[in-house]
């Protein structure tokens, strides 16, 4: 890529605007994209990779859900029952939530937002889309030769005996760690490295704190399961006796392996999830940001917290010292998580609050997670936790948190980026009822499972007790809901990228941070010459124009709207 | 106020600026900060084995005390001193770079790279005899001969197979310790291999006199990398070898 590409001058500037050249029509052709180290392309590419993702794991939901309309299951073998929730639970968290928001609105927004041309290792950054690639074809692979049936945790001993595809998968997710330990360390090193002088490190937007401790967490935590797997597959294909009992191995050491990644996973997919909620509140309330250090260090709070509570995941099998340590450590979790809640509901009170889609997905985000973090106390809690282990109460406690925060915060965060992304205008109208069909869809589907488990209802069953047969066609329902939401969401977002309104402006929702002080959708290397400086979270300078039905910056003090 | 493209204008071209840095200090400070991160991923790789090793150890120290007779001191103690020569001569490689010796860094890297495929070597000779002993932990694990080399079973005169009276018999679930065995020698192995074919990919792109004083980060970033493969050897000799 050579430098004499990059436009200096200032009317070549005014060239470069007036041709309305941009990363995504600077260059043509298959090549250009596949071969290309434009973070922006590459954050495109993950966009169509996970929302294929998102999808193949969804058609599993609903199989998984129409299955359970009766007591008895109603077309699928108690395998292939098995082989559904196992692929549905694996394509979503290591194909679709765990890369998520920072594969797609981290590479997209995190060199922008910090004024910077692109992250640290662009080869890595477009290496690790192709290791998400090659981890996909392997799960698809052993989708297609046979699934698996462990359950997405892929447990010893069950593991190292089952004849299904565990090799195939567990490579899989061993590459799709690579591809996340090389996005996170993309991340960790652009931000300490590439801030232009005027960034400090306090005047990162909350988004920039959200993904910067998710990639700490890529980076310390995901190798451990990359060698948990790789014992896990020779245990399989040699028999190493390292977790299988029968050969002197101890399985409950697989599971310790396995959370001490998997536990600290949970908040790479809901720390990211927590920066877009920073962004979509503070914008959209037309507000500063309450309480920024205390978010911002929030963020770093959780990511630390997260490596020393992975045992309250066998509360079942260790010493009761160990299961008290562990249990009052959990709780430590609650404290900066709340937090951060108080702190967007003091940024709500007094705002400006405009109820477009993005805020919309943002105010759900906060009912969603307070239910999902709240619940998590009972199960953090010794006493309650023996009565709900393993119960339909803590899937719907990890789906508040996985999709109800998660799910919803991607949703808000792609329709609060997509006109940066894609300069399209989406409708809006359709845009706030496929909001209100995912919210209302989302909650027909978990509430109930929340009285299941307290019920008793076991997780992974494939046959139930008829007393649960109501709770679990509302359920059922509820999830169709929820498909219908997500499907309207692919129509009009289609729409929008096929004939949807051009979006000129630089700044429609009047952002502060400098992603929405280039021009739209962004040029190849970002900014057209210097990047701006603004203060984030500064919004009294940024003055809604009628004319062009978007917000400019305004030097001059007096003219400033609110 | 000087834009991105023009201030790369100036940047002499032997200081190999990539587009997205400021200046060929921002550069080499990301790549090693970039390294660094990657070694620490790299330690928590391991450190899942060395735990696994850790609990073992400390549950069967008996077992562990046992096999670890079946391991050569002698060659162990021969592959950690070319090891170590091999970091040396990385090093050297790293200062060669820097003034601007290419004879010397040439020279270096094929040193390095020569020790390296000696490790390499005396490592297969390992697994060979391991193997050949029947300490390979799959389907036809089973010990031949007991740690000081007599048979563990012998043929009695009616022709029958008994245990041998004279050797130390092999205590159960021996093969967790070869399982252990394997899998942290074998993943070091492999990073040895990775870090020759890098230094083997250093040594043309020296060959080419890419390196010189205003452009040596791949040779340092690497050297980092090799010296963390040897300080992890480190640490396997003496709790694999050195325990009886």
């Amino acid at each position: 890529m050579s430098s004499e590409a990059h436009v200096a001058d200032g009317s070549a500037v005014h060239a470069e605007h007036e041709t309305g050249e941009n990363y995504l029509n600077c260059s043509h052709g298959l090549r250009s994209w596949l071969l290309t180290l434009d973070h922006k392309r590459i954050a495109v590419m993950y966009l169509a990779g996970l929302a294929g993702a998102l999808f193949l794991g969804g058609i599993m939901a609903l199989v998984v859900r129409l299955e359970l309309w009766t007591g008895d299951g109603l077309v699928l073998s108690d395998d292939l029952y098995n082989h559904a929730f196992t692929l549905h639970g694996a394509i979503m968290t290591f194909l679709f939530i765990i890369p998520g928001i920072p594969a797609v609105f981290g590479n997209f927004a995190l060199p922008l937002m910090l004024g910077a041309k692109d992250v640290a290792f662009p080869r890595l950054n477009l290496l690790s889309w192709y290791l998400w690639i090659t981890g996909a074809v392997f799960a698809i692979v052993s989708m297609v030769v046979g699934a698996v049936d462990t359950g997405w945790t892929f447990y010893t001993p069950y593991s190292t005996q089952t004849s299904t595809q565990v090799i195939n998968m567990t490579m899989g997710v061993f590459i799709l760690g690579f591809s996340s330990i090389f996005t996170g360390l993309n991340f960790v090193v652009t931000i300490h490295k590439l801030r232009p002088a005027g960034m400090t490190w306090w005047r990162m937007p909350l988004m920039l704190w959200g993904l910067y401790a998710t990639a700490i967490i890529q980076v310390l935590a995901t190798p451990v399961l990359g060698i948990t797997l790789l014992l896990l597959v020779a245990e399989r294909a040699l028999g190493v006796g390292i977790f299988d009992p029968s050969l002197g191995g101890d399985p409950l050491l697989y599971q310790h392996f396995f959370w001490f990644y998997s536990h600290p996973a949970v908040y790479i997919m809901i720390l990211p999830a927590m920066g877009v909620i920073s962004e979509l509140i503070s914008v959209h309330s037309r507000k500063t940001i309450f309480g920024y250090h205390a978010i911002a260090l929030s963020s770093v709070a959780i990511a630390a917290f997260s490596f020393i509570v992975w045992g309250h995941h066998m509360f079942t099998a260790m010493s009761p010292m160990g299961n008290m340590i562990f249990s009052a450590l959990t709780f430590s979790v609650s404290i900066p998580s709340a937090v951060k809640t108080f702190n967007w509901l003091a940024t709500l009170y007094r705002g400006h609050i405009r109820l477009n889609a993005p805020m919309l997905y943002a105010l759900a985000f906060i009912f969603l997670f307070g239910i999902g973090g709240l619940t998590g106390l009972f199960l953090g809690a010794l006493a309650t936790d023996i009565h709900l282990h393993d119960t339909y109460f803590v899937v719907a406690h990890f789906h508040f948190v996985m999709v109800g925060s998660t799910l919803i915060a991607f949703l808000g965060a792609l329709h609060y980026w997509w006109p940066k992304m894609f300069g399209k205008a989406y409708d809006e109208t359709l845009a706030k009822i496929a909001c209100i069909l995912v919210f209302i869809g989302f909650n027909v589907t978990f509430l109930p499972q929340f009285v299941l488990g307290t019920r008793g209802m076991p997780r992974r069953y494939h046959n139930f007790l008829p007393e649960f047969q109501g709770l679990h066609q509302a359920s059922t329902v509820g999830a169709f809901i929820l498909a219908i939401g997500l499907f309207l969401i692919l129509v009009y977002l289609w729409k929008s990228l096929v004939s949807g309104k051009k979006v000129t402006v630089d700044n429609p929702w009047g952002g502060s941070s400098l992603e929405w002080l280039t021009t739209t959708p962004p040029p190849h290397y970002n900014f057209v010459g210097e990047p701006p400086e603004h203060d984030v979270y500064d919004y009294h300078d940024i003055r809604y124009d009628a004319a062009i039905d978007g917000y400019v910056l305004s030097k001059n003090e007096g003219d400033a709207a609110r | 106020m000087s834009s991105a493209a023009d201030h790369h204008a100036e940047v002499d071209p032997a200081y190999r600026l990539a587009h997205h840095f400021e200046s060929p200090e921002q550069q080499f400070e990301t790549g090693k900060f970039g390294m660094w991160a990657f070694l620490v991923t790299e330690i928590l790789f391991f450190s899942g084995l060395f735990t696994a090793y850790s609990v073992y150890r400390s549950n069967e120290a008996d077992l562990f005390s046992y096999a670890s007779g079946y391991l050569d001191t002698t060659l162990g103690c021969i592959n950690t001193a070319v090891l170590i020569l091999s970091s040396l001569t990385m090093a050297w490689a790293v200062r060669c770079a820097q003034l601007g010796q290419q004879r010397g860094l040439k020279f270096c890297l094929i040193v390095t790279l020569l020790c390296a495929g000696g490790f390499m070597g005396i490592k297969s000779v390992e697994y060979h005899h391991k193997i050949h002993n029947g300490l390979f932990p799959n389907a036809h694990f089973g010990a031949h001969e007991d740690p000081d080399g007599v048979p563990l079973h012998i043929t009695d005169e009616s022709g029958a197979t008994v245990a041998n009276p004279a050797a130390r018999p092999a205590p159960e679930n021996l093969r967790s310790f070869f399982g252990i065995y394997f899998c942290m020698t074998g993943l070091h192995g492999l990073h040895v291999l990775i870090g020759m074919g890098v230094i083997f990919w250093l040594y043309l792109r020296a060959r080419r006199g890419e390196f010189g004083p205003k452009y040596f980060g791949p040779i340092d970033f690497t050297a980092l990398y090799w010296h963390v493969v040897d300080l992890i050897w480190i640490f396997l000799f003496p709790l694999l070898y050195l325990i009886h």
